[in-house]
């Protein structure tokens, strides 16, 4: 099945099979490996990426429903050599340690951050709904806690413009 | 290779599940794909993810239609459903997280009838219609009589859940959700439940207890109904929690174990009829 779909604000084309996952679509034809799978199974959260401006389990999305669908993965968050304010985030908070939940939880905050889900939130407010939002992400490193600071450190930034 | 059609409307799904009803239906995906590449490939798809006759919701004083393509997120954050069946609100909550919610239907759960699906407890307890339709026509089916067995229903090999129809409680009902699961987030029940309390003062007239994870499909406990009619709030909870002892066989098996779900469904009864 041909399909032509928007990755990361470019126009691209694959011929597969509409039952090939869009996490592998992503993988193996369009060389897209940041996203990484981790249990192929809607649980972890590893493999989120924004389809038409929802976060998703790409393990759970068939690639035969994103014709003519926009989707951005950790690759896209990022203006050119700028990173989008949650990378910077995470970076400054040392929210991330073996890095295989990271783009997955890089790109779910993203979302949260530019719909602006935190926004006049209390601290302490802040914080639980951080750890709402982000419960389909799990971390097996257990670090939430720079995790969460780093997601509202980002919000606070992003709101602030 | 697999077939794959987006239908433009209703009447082309229902035509195509008429023509090729060993195809896989699929919305949000979120069941029918886990580990898909461990699956067998299915021989089409009809795909009524967003299918304008499928999402809605409509909310009347007596009774809400929601259709079946209406996301858990969209559930959640709807006034009506909030207001007055809001126990279908709380369990959209719980069902699974963000990235679950997003794409998750209604149709969906109610279609794969899985024990432990989050939603069930809570159609069977507000007393749910399903409407499903095939090229033969429409028809409604009590959701009490659904589910037939371990991920089996009513449904036939050419039909299409087309909505719930939730008949909104009195005011005088006290409506409850409970989900008790490994961790808060993200985890699959080891039992939950859901009861419609229809009260007279602190006195219950009637009252619809349904639970899941505890059978092979969600099941309402009739003896448990049985003995609370007619008691006070307290006493109703001790009589809740001897009637469900011999009420439910519930299993050992990855999430937990039968005695464990026991002791947890007991618990879960008793505090549907407590004091407030």
């Amino acid at each position: 099945m041909k399909l032509a779909l928007e990755v990361n604000g470019l126009a691209r084309t694959v011929d597969v099979s509409p039952w090939k996952r869009l996490l592998d679509v992503l993988r193996e034809d369009l060389r897209l490996t940041g996203t990484k799978e981790g249990c192929g199974e809607g649980e972890c959260g590893a493999c989120t990426v924004m389809l038409d401006g929802e976060a998703v389990n790409s393990c759970l999305v068939a690639i035969g429903q994103c014709d003519a669908r926009k989707v951005t993965t950790v690759e896209g968050l990022a203006d050119g050599e700028v990173l989008h304010a949650v990378q910077r985030a995470l970076v400054a908070c040392g929210g991330a340690q073996c890095g295989i939940c990271t783009p997955g939880i890089a790109v779910c905050a993203a979302h949260v951050v530019d719909r602006g889900l935190l926004a006049g939130c209390d601290a302490e407010t802040a914080r639980a709904r951080v750890r709402t939002l982000l419960a389909g992400n799990i971390c097996r490193c257990t670090g939430y806690q720079l995790i969460v600071d780093a997601v509202i450190a980002a919000a606070r930034e992003v709101d602030a413009r | 290779m697999t077939a794959y059609v987006r239908p433009r409307d209703l009447d082309e799904a229902l035509a195509l599940r008429a023509a090729h009803p060993d195809w896989m239906v699929i919305a949000g995906g979120t069941d029918v794909m886990v580990n898909a590449n461990h699956q067998a490939v299915p021989a089409g798809m009809v795909d009524l993810w967003r299918l304008a006759e499928l999402g809605f919701v409509r909310a009347t004083d007596q009774a809400i239609a929601i259709g079946a393509g209406t996301t858990w997120h969209e559930i959640e954050r709807h006034a009506a459903i909030r207001e007055r069946i809001a126990p279908l609100a709380a369990a959209a909550r719980e069902i699974g997280a963000l990235q679950i919610q997003a794409r998750a239907t209604l149709g969906g759960n109610v279609g794969t009838s899985s024990p432990v699906g989050d939603s069930l407890p809570v159609l069977l307890a507000l007393d749910a219609e399903l409407e499903v339709a095939s090229v033969r026509g429409r028809r409604r089916v009590p959701y009490h009589a659904w589910c037939t067995g371990y991920r089996t229903t009513q449904l036939a090999a050419d039909e299409l859940i087309v909505a719930a129809h939730v008949p909104v409680p009195g005011p005088t009902t006290r409506t409850t959700w409970r989900k008790v699961g490994t961790r808060r987030a993200q985890s699959i029940s080891k039992v939950m439940g859901a009861a419609v309390i229809m009260l007279e003062g602190d006195v219950v007239i009637e009252a619809r207890v349904a639970l899941g994870a505890v059978a092979e499909r969600p099941i309402r406990i009739a003896a448990v109904e049985a003995a609370v009619r007619g008691l006070r709030l307290g006493p109703a909870a001790e009589a809740a929690r001897a009637a469900l002892r011999t009420a439910i066989r519930p299993i050992d098996d990855v999430r937990s174990t039968a005695s464990y779900r026991r002791e947890v469904a007991e618990n879960l009864v008793a505090r549907f009829f407590a004091v407030s």
